[in-house]
């Protein structure tokens, strides 16, 4: 006890916990709606934040989650020493069963060669005779494809149909455009067998290609059948094959490709399996976080404004309460104390409406995308600290002009 | 007896410019169960003499006590804490808190002097049962007449059973007839033994007291 005695009666006032709690909650429930609005400052910001933390991280995750998909399931093989001139006259160790080989893998969905064809440079047109008034050749590049590359790479057609593996062994003049090549050679239906010709051989056209996931090299190329261009253009081997395993499967069948396909000197070939993802994730975490932590931040910084705003007028205005409670005997820490306990709880209840409002909004934006909202619990558990520090530090100064009046002045300005 | 109030040459001048001496040099002793009132015209110093007396402000020079003890020797926090327990304020304005119920009004007078909460309920209801208020405990002031919110403006001032009551121009606001009234209860409570010191320029106020102190231009003298 500090407090100086004289005579065993002059001691010090004091105002209990609890009863400050119930002046300040008095005091702002006196005017209700004044209140409201500007607790509504904070509950602003408090849940831009919290809804653009939550949102962050759900896009985040939903964005990795494609990654994952596409990724966790691609595998690449090629040739070692290939990749220059794309086939040439070097020695290829990927068996023509490739595709046969990798399917019996346990984990392994699909997969395909794909090698780029040496045309010789011929060019490829859509009609047998030459137009000299409008362009009708084009250089247009020829892949040949064993049949399960279309699965193995997500492919989807627009019309038509893949060929298969009759097609393959048959080693039938067939071939599948990707869009751009079909847009080229204006071509958009295939029910009428529509050939093409490249250089002198002619190609019937079974499908359109619409999309694929991987190898976009196929989106402006014509795709025939691997024994297809073994005949008409002499190719000697494959020279990549492209697998899509099961989720999960993608490093364990990395690891086991190279030896199926080439089991005398597996070194040979360099197995592409793609990198984990969790750097990607962080990236698109915080570029996000940054700008919307920011936008946050000055949302939060404006509802701080607003209540050392009103605060200060509430002091203006409580000039003759303030008067009357030094009189009774509050000290002046005791008047400091009431108008930080106010605008403090102004800015709790901003605090913990706003990280409501803010996991609510996470949640209904995560509905109409069907994403999974995912949220760091810690965000909405710290939003009303966030908002009571934000109010108390915003009652400072009201409160310590309050504080700072004379009790006389401070009764003869008030009625 | 230590007396109530003991001014001894107290000074209270205003740093200018100019300055001015709105007390000077009073000498004053009022004791237990005094009822005396403060007349004088406006700006003689009626106001500043009630706020040093009521510990609202310091003397600038010269020595006051109050229930025996020098307001001169005193913190600020002390000087708050030694108002809220010796000292009930009656003011012209009424200074009730408008949405708080006349209960809790009173309630707010015992709030900083350490008595405990359910005391403080039992207190201030007692208090506005003394000031004939007892049916009208929950009601705010703005369902109150002038006179009902003056009574319970000294419920208030008298629920933590102050040595002294102080009360400026508690009239002002009020007519003749609820003046009577109001001046009628001081009278009962003068006769429970409270001390009473009332600054008024009315003199329907200044008959009930048992003393008259004049002040002009800063000076006090006793009227007789």
């Amino acid at each position: 006890m500090r407090s100086r005695r004289r005579d065993g009666s002059v001691g010090r006032s004091r105002l209990w916990l609890r009863d400050l709690v119930s002046e300040a909650t008095a005091g702002l429930l006196a005017r209700p709606s004044r209140t409201a609005l500007t607790v509504l400052g904070t509950v602003l910001g408090i849940s831009a934040l919290v809804a653009t933390l939550g949102l962050a991280r759900t896009a985040g995750s939903q964005i990795v989650g494609q990654f994952d998909a596409l990724q966790a399931t691609s595998v690449t093989v090629e040739n070692r020493t290939e990749g220059f001139f794309g086939s040439g006259p070097q020695i290829s160790r990927i068996p023509w069963d490739a595709e046969a080989r990798l399917v019996r893998l346990n984990g392994v969905v699909a997969a395909g060669t794909i090698t780029r064809v040496d045309t010789g440079g011929e060019l490829v047109r859509s009609v047998p005779i030459n137009d000299p008034l409008g362009q009708s050749e084009f250089a247009v590049d020829v892949y040949a494809a064993s049949p399960g590359l279309f699965d193995a790479i997500g492919a989807t057609l627009t019309t038509g149909r893949f060929f298969d593996d009759g097609h393959d062994t048959r080693r039938d003049p067939v071939a599948v455009l990707g869009p751009g090549a079909a847009r080229r050679l204006n071509i958009t239906r295939v029910d009428q067998q529509p050939a093409i010709f490249v250089g002198d051989t002619t190609l019937v056209v079974v499908g359109i290609i619409d999309d694929v996931r991987r190898e976009p090299v196929l989106l402006d190329a014509v795709v025939i059948p691997e024994g297809t261009a073994r005949r008409l253009f002499g190719l000697t081997a494959p020279a990549k094959v492209a697998i899509r395993t099961e989720l999960g499967a993608a490093r364990l069948i990395g690891g086991q490709a190279a030896v199926a396909l080439a089991p005398n000197e597996p070194a040979e070939l360099r197995v592409v399996v793609p990198p984990e993802p969790r750097a990607v994730q962080e990236a698109v975490e915080s570029d996000v976080n940054t700008l919307f932590l920011v936008l946050g931040a000055v949302a939060l910084l404006v509802g701080a404004i607003g209540i050392a705003n009103v605060t200060l007028v509430s002091v203006l205005e409580r000039v003759g309460e303030i008067g009357l409670r030094r009189a009774v005997g509050a000290a002046r820490r005791h008047i400091a104390a009431q108008f930080l306990a106010e605008s403090a709880a102004m800015g709790l209840i901003g605090g913990i409406v706003g990280a409501s409002l803010g996991v609510l909004v996470v949640v209904a934006v995560s509905a109409t995308q069907q994403w999974t909202p995912v949220l760091d619990l810690r965000v909405p558990l710290a939003a009303p600290l966030v908002g009571a520090v934000i109010g108390l530090v915003a009652g400072l100064y009201p409160s310590w002009r309050a504080a700072s009046l004379e009790p006389v002045d401070a009764l003869r300005g008030g009625a | 007896m230590t007396p109530v109030v003991e001014l001894d040459g107290v000074r209270r001048t205003y740093r200018g410019p100019p300055p001015v001496e709105a007390v000077r040099d009073a000498t004053l002793r009022v004791d237990e169960g005094d009822y005396v009132a403060v007349v004088g015209p406006s700006g003689s110093g009626k106001s500043t003499l009630l706020s040093v007396i009521g510990c609202l402000d310091r003397p600038t020079s010269g020595r006051y006590r109050l229930t025996g003890i020098d307001v001169g020797d005193l913190s600020d926090g002390e000087l708050a804490a030694l108002r809220g327990r010796r000292v009930g304020f009656v003011f012209q304005a009424f200074h009730l808190l408008q949405h708080r119920s006349a209960l809790e009004n009173v309630e707010v007078g015992l709030l900083y002097n350490r008595t405990p909460r359910k005391r403080r309920r039992w207190m201030a209801r007692e208090a506005l049962e003394r000031v004939g208020l007892g049916h009208r405990l929950e009601f705010p002031p703005r369902h109150l007449s002038g006179g009902e919110q003056q009574r319970v403006a000294i419920a208030r001032a008298i629920a933590p059973r102050p040595s002294l009551l102080l009360c400026d121009e508690p009239t002002g606001n009020l007519d003749s007839k609820t003046s009577e009234a109001i001046l009628g209860l001081f009278d009962e409570l003068q006769a429970d033994g409270l001390t009473l010191m009332v600054v008024t320029h009315d003199p329907q106020v200044s008959r009930h007291a048992h003393r008259v102190v004049e002040i002009v231009d800063g000076i006090v003298s006793e009227a007789s």
